[in-house]
C-alpha cells in the first residue's frame, strides 16, 4: 500500500505542477502573511436541493455545506492525494488492513455547543453504511467493507473491516462524509437534510432560497487561528452570463467549480491582471450510457457500434476550444498514476484513431443487429457547460453512421431522477470523482444491483469479480493489470464509456488568497484558510 | 358601485375554482414524479419502500378527489399547504419572491406610465412630424427588442462604462431603500421599455381618434384653451383603452419576468416558477397559479372600476 500511495503522490505532484495547478504568482501570494477579516462572496452556479452531503452527488451541496462541517480525514491539496487529519489528530492502520484506529482531537465542539466524541463519528458512519428508513446515503456501497465500529473511549474510534479494502483511508478523507451529531441523528435521522449543526470553520447564518447562503466565523473552531475570514456568502447564480458579469463587476470574487475556455478568455480580456486563472485536469468525465434494459440497447453490437462511431480524438480538439471537455481517457483520469496510456487506449473499442475504419465497422455492426436506420432519444442535462455541446457533438457523430437522434435536455433533478429510475434509452451521464483511486473510479460500473449509480443498469459478474479482486490487491503493478482487464471487459461490452474528461479552469479575483486548486471541485471548499488581501 | 364590486368578487369564485380544477388536473397529467425527482434527483439511490413512504407522507397515495378536496379546504382558509420539495409553507416560499417581482412590476409601471403618457400625447399632437417619427422608432424598438436582451445591454453598458453592476442579492426596500432601488431600477427599466412602448402607441392612436370627435370640435369652437381641450377632454378619454393595456401588462409582468430575472440574477416569482416546474412541485405551482389568477381577476376589476373614474358616462349599478 505504501508503494501505491507513493506513486500516487509523486505522479500527482508532477501533474499539478505540469498542468499549471500552481503558478508562480499563486506560490508567491501564498507566502504572504494572511490578513484577518472580511467577507468572501462567491458564486455557486446551482442551488443545493438539501443540506445533506451523505445523500448527495452534486457539488452544489458541498459548496454550500462544506464550510459548516468537518470530516475525519481530508486530502492535503498541497500534496494531493496525501491525506491529513481533520477531526482526527492521529490514526493507525493495522498492517493487514483489518482495522483503522482514529484518535480524535481533544475538546471538539459542534456549533450548538455540544461536544463531539467518538459516538458522533460512529453514528455518522452507521448512517452512511446502513441508512435508516427514509434516509438517503449515496455512499452506502463505499463503506460496505466495514464490519464493526467501536468506541472504547470518547476520543477513539476503531473501524474493524469485514473485507480488506486497500483504499479505505482515502475514503475516510472523502469530502462527502461529514460528521453529524449523534444526538441530532437520534432525534431525527433525516434531520441533516434541513438543519445544519457542524464543527466546521463557519457557522450557518441563513439560506435564502433562490438567492444565497451565508456563514460567519466559528470563534471556537478547533484549528488554532482559523478561519481568517469573518464570514462568507455563496450567491446562487444560475446563469453563466450573470455569474461572469458578477465576477467582472466585483459582485462576487470567484466561482470555485470551473468555467469554460471562452469564459476564461472573456474575463482575462476584461479584467487583465485583476483576475487569477488556475487550471488543472479534472477528476470528472462525461459518459455515453446505454440502458441495457431497453431495446435495441440490450444488444452489445448496437452499443459497441455507437461507441465506435464517436471520434473522441477529433472531438477533443474541437470541444476543448468551446467547452470544459478536453482529454481522451479511459476509466481513470488521463495522466494520473493508474490511467491507461494512450498507446494502449487506442487499441480499445471506441478509442481508435482511425475513425473512418471504426465507423465502417460500426455500420456493419448496426446492420448485423438489424437496426441499420436506428432512431433513439439522447437524454441529457440542460447545463450549457459542457452537457449541451457534448450532446450536439454526439448527435452529429451518430448521424455519420446513419443514426437519427433526438436530443432532449432536462433540469438536473428530473435528469437524474429519470436515469435513476431507468426511464432513459441513451444518456449522457457523468462520473464525478474526488480522487484518482480506482476503488472510486471503477465503482460506478459494477452491476446495478451493487452500484445503483450504474445508469446503464447492466449486471456483469465478471466485472464485479475483477473489481473485488483489485480492491484487495496491494501490489501496484498487479492492480494496474486488473484495472486494464476491467476496462477491456467494460468497453467490449460497451454498457457505458467515457466520452471526454473535463479540464478545470477556476477564475478568482487576485484578492482571494489561500484557496487551493485541485483536480476535483469537490475538495478544499471548507474555506478555513482563505483570506482576502484587501 | 359597491353592489357591482361585490358581484364581481362573487363572480371571481367560479373563475378561480375553474382555474383550480384545471391546474390541479393538468399537473397530474404531465409526466414526472415529484417523489422520484426529490429523492433520486441528486444522484441518490433510494429503495422503492422509501419512495412509497415519502409518497404517503406527501399525501400522494390518496385518491385524486380527496387530494383536491384537501387542497380546496386549505385554499378556502388561505392555507395553500407546504411545498412538496422544501416542506415549507407555500405562502412563505412565495412571499419574499413575490415582493421582489411585484416591486419590479410596479417600478416598471411607474416608469412606463410616466414616459408613455407625454410621449404618446406629443406624438399624436405632432402627427407626422419628426417628433412623431422619433416616437414611432423608439416604440417599435421597445416592442421588438426582448426585455432580457435589453437587460443584457444595460448590464454590458454599466460594466463597460463604470465597471459596476447592481447588487445581485435582494435587499428589501424597508431594510435599505437605496440598495433596493439601486438593484431593481435596472430590471424595471429593461421590462419597462416594452411596457412604455406599448402604452405610448396605444395613447397615440387613441388620442388621434379622440381628437377627431365632435365634442373636441365643440370644445374648440367654444374657445376652450387648447391645453384644456387636450388634458381635460381628449386625454382623459384617450386614456381609457390605455388603462386596459396598463392593467394587462402589469399582470403579465408578475408572471412573465422569468428571463429578465435570470439576466439580473433576481430571486423573483418567475425564477421560483421555473424551479417548481422543473421539480414537479405541485403544491407550489398550484399556489402560484392561484395567486396569479387572483391577481388577474383583481387587476381586471380595478381596471373596470377605473373606467368609471375616467369616464363619467360609465356607471356601474
Amino acid at each position: 500500500m505504501e508503494t501505491r500511495r507513493a506513486v500516487l503522490r509523486h505522479v500527482s505532484g508532477a501533474l499539478a505542477l505540469g498542468m499549471g495547478g500552481l503558478n508562480f504568482a499563486t506560490v508567491q501570494a501564498r507566502a504572504q502573511t494572511p490578513k484577518r477579516g472580511g467577507t468572501l462572496t462567491f458564486a455557486i452556479s446551482a442551488e443545493t436541493p438539501h443540506y445533506d452531503p451523505h445523500g448527495s452527488d452534486t457539488y452544489a451541496t458541498l459548496h454550500f455545506a462544506a464550510p459548516f462541517y468537518s470530516t475525519l480525514l481530508r486530502f492535503n491539496l498541497s500534496k494531493f492525494p496525501e491525506v491529513e487529519g481533520d477531526l482526527a489528530q492521529s490514526w493507525t492502520v493495522a498492517e493487514d488492513l483489518t482495522s483503522y484506529t482514529f484518535k480524535l482531537r481533544p475538546s471538539l465542539k459542534f456549533h450548538d455547543g455540544t461536544p463531539l466524541t467518538s459516538a458522533d463519528v460512529r453514528a455518522t458512519y452507521e448512517r452512511l453504511r446502513n441508512p435508516p428508513q427514509g434516509v438517503v446515503s449515496t455512499r452506502k456501497a463505499t463503506f460496505d467493507d466495514i464490519g464493526t465500529i467501536e468506541t472504547p473511549d470518547p476520543t477513539t474510534v476503531i473501524f474493524k473491516m469485514k473485507n480488506l479494502n486497500a483504499s479505505m483511508l482515502e475514503h475516510f478523507a472523502s469530502p462527502w462524509n461529514i460528521i453529524y451529531s449523534a444526538k441530532d441523528l437520534a432525534e431525527n435521522p433525516a434531520g441533516p437534510r434541513t438543519r445544519i449543526n457542524g464543527t466546521g470553520p463557519f457557522i450557518f447564518v441563513e439560506h435564502v432560497r433562490g438567492s444565497h447562503v451565508s456563514g460567519r466565523k466559528n470563534e471556537s473552531y478547533f484549528k488554532q487561528g482559523l478561519p481568517y475570514l469573518d464570514g462568507w456568502k455563496g450567491v446562487f447564480t444560475l446563469q453563466a452570463a450573470a455569474m461572469l458579469n458578477a465576477v467582472q463587476g466585483g459582485q462576487v470574487l470567484g466561482e470555485f467549480r470551473g468555467i469554460s475556455p471562452a469564459e476564461r478568455d472573456r474575463l482575462v480580456q476584461a479584467m487583465g491582471d485583476k483576475i487569477r486563472i488556475e487550471e488543472s485536469s479534472w477528476t470528472l468525465n462525461l459518459l455515453v450510457c446505454f440502458n441495457v434494459e431497453k431495446k435495441p440497447f440490450d444488444d452489445v453490437r448496437v452499443r459497441r457500434a455507437l461507441c465506435m462511431a464517436i471520434d473522441r480524438w477529433g472531438g477533443s480538439q474541437g470541444l476543448s476550444r468551446i467547452s470544459t471537455l478536453r482529454a481522451v481517457g479511459g476509466l481513470i483520469r488521463p495522466g494520473s498514476p493508474f490511467a491507461t496510456p494512450e498507446s494502449e487506449l487506442v487499441k480499445l473499442p471506441g478509442f481508435s484513431k482511425d475513425i473512418k475504419k471504426s465507423r465502417e465497422e460500426a455500420k456493419k455492426l448496426l446492420a448485423e443487429a438489424g437496426v441499420p436506420n436506428l432512431k433513439f432519444t439522447l437524454h441529457n442535462r440542460n447545463l450549457a457547460m459542457p452537457y449541451t455541446p457534448a450532446g450536439i457533438f454526439l448527435v452529429d457523430q451518430w448521424r455519420q453512421v446513419g443514426v437519427e437522434v433526438e436530443h432532449k435536455q432536462f433540469d438536473t433533478a428530473p435528469y437524474l431522477a429519470t436515469m435513476n429510475a431507468g426511464n432513459h434509452e441513451v444518456a449522457i451521464d457523468f462520473s464525478n470523482l474526488f480522487m484518482d483511486d480506482s476503488s472510486l473510479g471503477l465503482a460506478k460500473y459494477l452491476s446495478v444491483t451493487r452500484a445503483p449509480e450504474n445508469r446503464s443498469r447492466s449486471n456483469d459478474p465478471e466485472l464485479d469479480k475483477l473489481y473485488d479482486d483489485h480492491l484487495r490487491e496491494r501490489d501496484v503493478e498487479k492492480r494496474k493489470a486488473m484495472i486494464r482487464a476491467f476496462e477491456k471487459r467494460l468497453f467490449e461490452q460497451a454498457y457505458q464509456q467515457p466520452l471526454l474528461w473535463w479540464h478545470r479552469i477556476v477564475a478568482t479575483h487576485k484578492v482571494v488568497m489561500g484557496w487551493k486548486m485541485s483536480p476535483s471541485h469537490n475538495l478544499g471548499q471548507d474555506l478555513a484558510e482563505v483570506w482576502l488581501n484587501t | 358601485m359597491l353592489r357591482y364590486t361585490i358581484n364581481r368578487v362573487l363572480l371571481a369564485i367560479p373563475t378561480l375554482l375553474g382555474v383550480a380544477i384545471l391546474v390541479f388536473l393538468m399537473l397530474r397529467i404531465v409526466p414526472g414524479d415529484i417523489v422520484e425527482v426529490k429523492l433520486r434527483g441528486d444522484g441518490g439511490a433510494v429503495s422503492q419502500e422509501t419512495i412509497e413512504m415519502e409518497r404517503h407522507k406527501l399525501g400522494l397515495d390518496k385518491p385524486l378527489v380527496i387530494q383536491f378536496k384537501d387542497w380546496m379546504v386549505g385554499v378556502a382558509t388561505l392555507n395553500f399547504g407546504k411545498s412538496m420539495w422544501t416542506e415549507r409553507p407555500v405562502m412563505e416560499e412565495i412571499s419574499l419572491r413575490l415582493e421582489l417581482s411585484l416591486q419590479v412590476a410596479i417600478m416598471a409601471t411607474i416608469f412606463a406610465v410616466l414616459i408613455a403618457i407625454p410621449l404618446g400625447t406629443m406624438a399624436a399632437l405632432f402627427r407626422d412630424t419628426w417628433i412623431d417619427y422619433l416616437m414611432r422608432i423608439a416604440t417599435i424598438g421597445g416592442i421588438s427588442i426582448p426585455a432580457f436582451w435589453f437587460g443584457m445591454l444595460i448590464m454590458s453598458a454599466l460594466l463597460a462604462a463604470f465597471n459596476w453592476l447592481p447588487p445581485i442579492t435582494f435587499t428589501p426596500i424597508y431594510v435599505d431603500p437605496i440598495a433596493n432601488l439601486t438593484q431593481l431600477i435596472w430590471p424595471a427599466l429593461a421590462v419597462g421599455y416594452r411596457y412604455c412602448a406599448v402604452t405610448a402607441r396605444m395613447i397615440r392612436s387613441s388620442l388621434l381618434e379622440v381628437l377627431n370627435e365632435d365634442y373636441i370640435r365643440t370644445a374648440r369652437a367654444k374657445g376652450v384653451y387648447e391645453r384644456l381641450v387636450i388634458s381635460r377632454h381628449a386625454l382623459r378619454n384617450a386614456l381609457l383603452p390605455a388603462i386596459t393595456v396598463i392593467g394587462l401588462e402589469f399582470t403579465f409582468l408578475i408572471g412573465g419576468l422569468v428571463v429578465t430575472e435570470q439576466v439580473f440574477n433576481l430571486n423573483g416569482i418567475g425564477m421560483l416558477f421555473v424551479q417548481s416546474v422543473s421539480r414537479n412541485d405541485f403544491t407550489l405551482i398550484q399556489g402560484m397559479v392561484m395567486l396569479i389568477a387572483a391577481f388577474y381577476v383583481f387587476v381586471n376589476l380595478l381596471v373596470d372600476l377605473l373606467y368609471a373614474v375616467f369616464d363619467p358616462r360609465i356607471r356601474y349599478w
